[in-house]
């Protein structure tokens, strides 16, 4: 065959391929939005379900998601920075470094329901902490840990290396050069990293399945050892354990979570942009 | 100034500590399952555990063969493979290669959007769109099967395929393809004599991540696959994979019994699974990276 | 004359690379020692190990004694040593942060904190870096805004600020257009009368204006180092010979 013509037909099928990933996501976004747009309401959004979810509203779910998320990403967060920092600005190349990096190779491989069992077994059950926001929180910032880590500690690595050494011929400690000279610079990629998790964990059900989510609570949570509804959750629940819900009710609750996690990863990538814009060197 | 020297010390330990709760993260987590897991084949043997096909816990005497669960992850996964890896890699090929920059961000920035659609979303709309479609299309008693699972996670693991494969593709060195080029080769021929071989390790990387994924994912093939937990005899049948039994049951158990323990038990097969992934994949990536 | 840097069979190397090999050098007090030299003579090498920044790169190593004020370099606190030591590198290297931050981060890392006492030091050392009069007013702006010799000068005061004893000089002109260049000779010149100075260059032009003695440093070794006015005009070694009058390098 005429190279020029081969050529032609496969770009022709590599195009096909694409288009297979590219079209479905916009259908499923098109789905989501037109049939969950009606049931979109301010009663929907801050009152609690009635009718055994068959009516009413979501608020006691969404209450509960960003209780869970925001104590996970508070927790993790630091404790990711500070990885970051002893990978990047610390470590040596040794046995030891290797082994942190593997375990962070794995921690980001274990399959999220296997993070739901572990934190049953430590948090709910060993430390005694019960199914409560608390217990999920914990499960889910362990398992964020290594995605907070990596993207920390890319935004470590490109500060330049020479604002390290400007910082140090001044006789200023590593510490001291970290905190005041890497970390400032580095804060724009490690913020951004920090929104795209809390908008992926916002989605995260396996996790939280047996750590923190529950069926049904008729009041909103009024401590971390509360029991919540979570918006993942509750989509599951209605769209496969209760029947007769209204679809609207249901498409409804998946576009205020799918909304929840976009406006977090667009908010991400608005300061991404904003920052690299900024960035002064 | 002492004082100083001395909170640079403590704060660097605390820096030190957090880089080490990687490493007990992992082993706690490795722990944990294996001391429940542990009593329990015990109790019931592990051949009888990974041999048995019969997965009926709550009946007298109870069941634990998870022949059936592996079968049921290891078809899912197969489908999912066989949908994600062409699609994936050409679609990567497509985006690094050939599409005019001004969509190139436009396609990547739609393949973002796939992986940050929750598992449990996609579950739902496979539920209403894909599985009545399997259904009227094949004539099946429930479209519920392997085949509408396979699709769905095949589409979930898209996004790692397709980013980390570009990635791969992109940092092929450019004087490669030029030598092909300067002989008079098409693109396309460049693009699968020499970019392609040269990417494979990053591509293999790709699929192995992807894969992982697949095999973890929870939710959605909870609420696609049907979760009959037989050995399937076809695509068009349904089964249920090891994860969805863990998150279907572990409510329902008692903390501590036989069942509990058993479910544990499939998260350690579960981890030791994707531990070899990962690590593999963390090979191959590198491999690429040298 | 005081001696005030004395290496003696200093030996430095990266890894399996030597590239500082036996060296025996003194500095004196308030002089600018130059140190010129073709690429990977172990001259900025030296310069590093004075104030440790070498310490930082995996598998570098030094054996031999190198001394300050007679005390053992290698046995001090890093961070003291730098503080004794200040270094002015190739590239202008403002930080991110306003002019007058970046003059006043030193100082404030060392803990001063009262700000009269900061904004003395700020100005003290930028009129001492000559750049005082054409940044007054404009300290609040991005240290990234200011021309290339501009930030130079600013890289210098920053050094200036936290009072070291020494300043080291990694080529700190081979960015910078002769009017700059002029201006921050002018100002090295300045300092020699209250700091010592080590000064390498690959101008050999430069080494001849501005510094009281010259080293000429070829392979990691040291083959000849004498009055300024003596090397150019005489030098002993016919490879020194060779490189000051352009034959190669």
């Amino acid at each position: 065959m005429n190279p020029k013509l081969a050529q032609k037909i496969a770009f022709v099928f590599l195009l096909i391929a694409t288009l297979c990933v590219i079209v479905p996501v916009l259908i499923i976004l098109f789905i989501i939005v037109k049939q969950g747009y009606s049931a979109i309401t301010w009663e929907f959004l801050t009152t609690m379900p009635r009718d055994g979810m068959r009516a009413g509203g979501i608020f006691p779910a969404i209450v509960g998601t960003l209780s869970i998320v925001l104590t996970a990403i508070s927790i993790t967060l630091p404790i990711g920075v500070g990885a970051a920092i002893y990978l990047n600005e610390y470590a040596g190349d040794n046995a030891l470094t290797r082994i942190i990096k593997l375990s962070i190779v794995n921690l980001a491989g274990v399959p999220s329901v296997v993070y739901g069992l572990f934190g049953l077994g430590l948090f709910v059950i060993f430390l005694n902490l019960g199914v409560s926001i608390l217990a999920g929180a914990l499960t889910l910032s362990i398992m964020e840990l290594p995605v907070i880590i990596t993207t920390a500690r890319g935004a470590l690595s490109s500060v330049p290396q020479s604002f390290r050494e400007a910082s140090l011929s001044l006789g200023v400690s590593r510490w001291q050069t970290t905190r005041y000279v890497v970390l400032p610079n580095a804060l724009p990629g490690i913020m951004t990293g920090a929104i795209l998790s809390i908008a992926r964990i916002s989605g995260e059900t396996a996790p939280i399945l047996f750590t923190a989510a529950a069926f049904y609570v008729p009041h909103l949570p009024r401590s971390m050892f509360d029991q919540v509804m979570a918006l993942p959750y509750h989509l599951y629940i209605m769209s496969t354990q209760i029947p007769n819900v209204p679809k609207n009710l249901t498409f409804g609750t998946a576009l205020v979570l799918l909304m929840l996690v976009l406006a977090m990863s667009l908010v991400a990538i608005v300061t991404r942009v904003y920052f690299r814009k900024r960035r002064k060197w | 100034m002492k004082s100083k020297k001395i909170l640079d010390t403590v704060i660097e330990k605390i820096i030190f500590c957090c880089g080490i709760l990687a490493i007990v993260f992992v082993v706690l987590i490795f722990g944990f399952l294996l001391k429940e897991s542990f009593s329990f084949f015990k109790d019931y043997g592990i051949i009888n555990f990974v041999t048995g096909k019969l997965w009926y816990p709550t009946s007298a005497p109870p069941r634990f063969g998870i022949l059936s669960l592996m079968a049921g992850s290891f078809f899912v996964t197969l489908g999912a493979a066989a949908v994600a890896i062409p699609l994936g890699v050409m679609a990567a090929l497509y985006i690094a290669e050939v599409a005019p920059v001004s969509i190139r961000d436009f396609l990547k920035s739609g393949v973002e959007l796939l992986a940050a659609i929750p598992s449990v979303v996609i579950g739902f709309i496979g539920m209403v769109t894909l599985v009545p479609l399997v259904r009227t299309v094949f004539d099946l008693p429930t479209g519920l099967t392997a085949f509408a699972g396979s699709i769905m996670l095949g589409f979930m693991a898209l996004p790692t395929i397709v980013s980390i494969s570009e990635d791969a593709i992109r940092a092929v060195p450019w004087n490669y393809k030029e030598g092909a080029l300067a002989l008079g080769a098409t693109r396309w021929q460049t693009m699968y004599r020499i970019v392609l071989p040269a990417a494979l390790p990053g591509i293999i990387a790709a699929v192995m991540l992807g894969l992982g994924r697949v095999i973890g994912e929870t939710m959605a093939v909870m609420m696609i696959t049907g979760n009959a937990a037989q050995i399937p005899a076809g695509i068009f049948e349904p089964v249920r994979t090891m994860t969805a039994t863990i998150a279907a049951e572990m409510g329902e158990t008692v903390k501590g019994s036989m069942h509990y323990r058993s479910l544990f038990s499939i998260g350690v097969i579960l981890f030791m699974i994707t531990f070899c992934i990962n690590f593999i994949a963390d090979l191959f990536l590198h491999r690429m990276k040298r | 004359m005081v001696d005030k840097i004395v290496a003696t069979t200093l030996n430095c190397s990266y890894g399996k690379v030597h590239s500082i090999k036996q060296l025996n050098l003194t500095v004196f007090q308030n002089e600018i020692l130059g140190i010129i030299g073709p690429a990977n003579s172990g001259k900025t090498t030296f310069l590093r190990t004075i104030n440790r920044l070498n310490d930082m790169l995996p598998g570098f190593s030094a054996t031999g004694t190198l001394t300050i004020d007679g005390a053992d370099i290698f046995a001090m606190d890093p961070e003291a040593l730098r503080r004794k030591v200040g270094m002015v590198f190739a590239l202008p290297l403002p930080l991110p942060m306003t002019v007058y931050d970046n003059v006043a981060y030193g100082p404030r890392r060392h803990g001063i904190t009262d700000k009269k006492e900061i904004a003395e030091i700020v100005e003290r050392a930028l009129c001492a870096s000559s750049l005082w009069e054409e940044v007054k007013d404009r300290l609040n702006e991005s240290a990234m805004k200011l021309s290339g010799g501009q930030q130079q000068r600013l890289c210098i005061a920053r050094t200036l600020a936290v009072e070291p004893d020494i300043i080291l000089y990694d080529e700190p002109c081979s960015g910078l257009d002769p009017i700059s260049t002029a201006k921050v000779e002018e100002a090295m010149v300045e300092l020699k009368k209250k700091y010592t100075i080590v000064l390498v260059t690959n101008n050999v032009k430069q080494a001849s204006r501005v510094s009281d003695r010259t080293a000429f440093f070829l392979m990691g070794e040291l083959i000849e180092i004498d009055q300024t006015a003596k090397l150019f005009v005489s030098p002993k070694d016919k490879r020194t010979e060779d490189y000051i009058t352009g034959r190669f390098g």
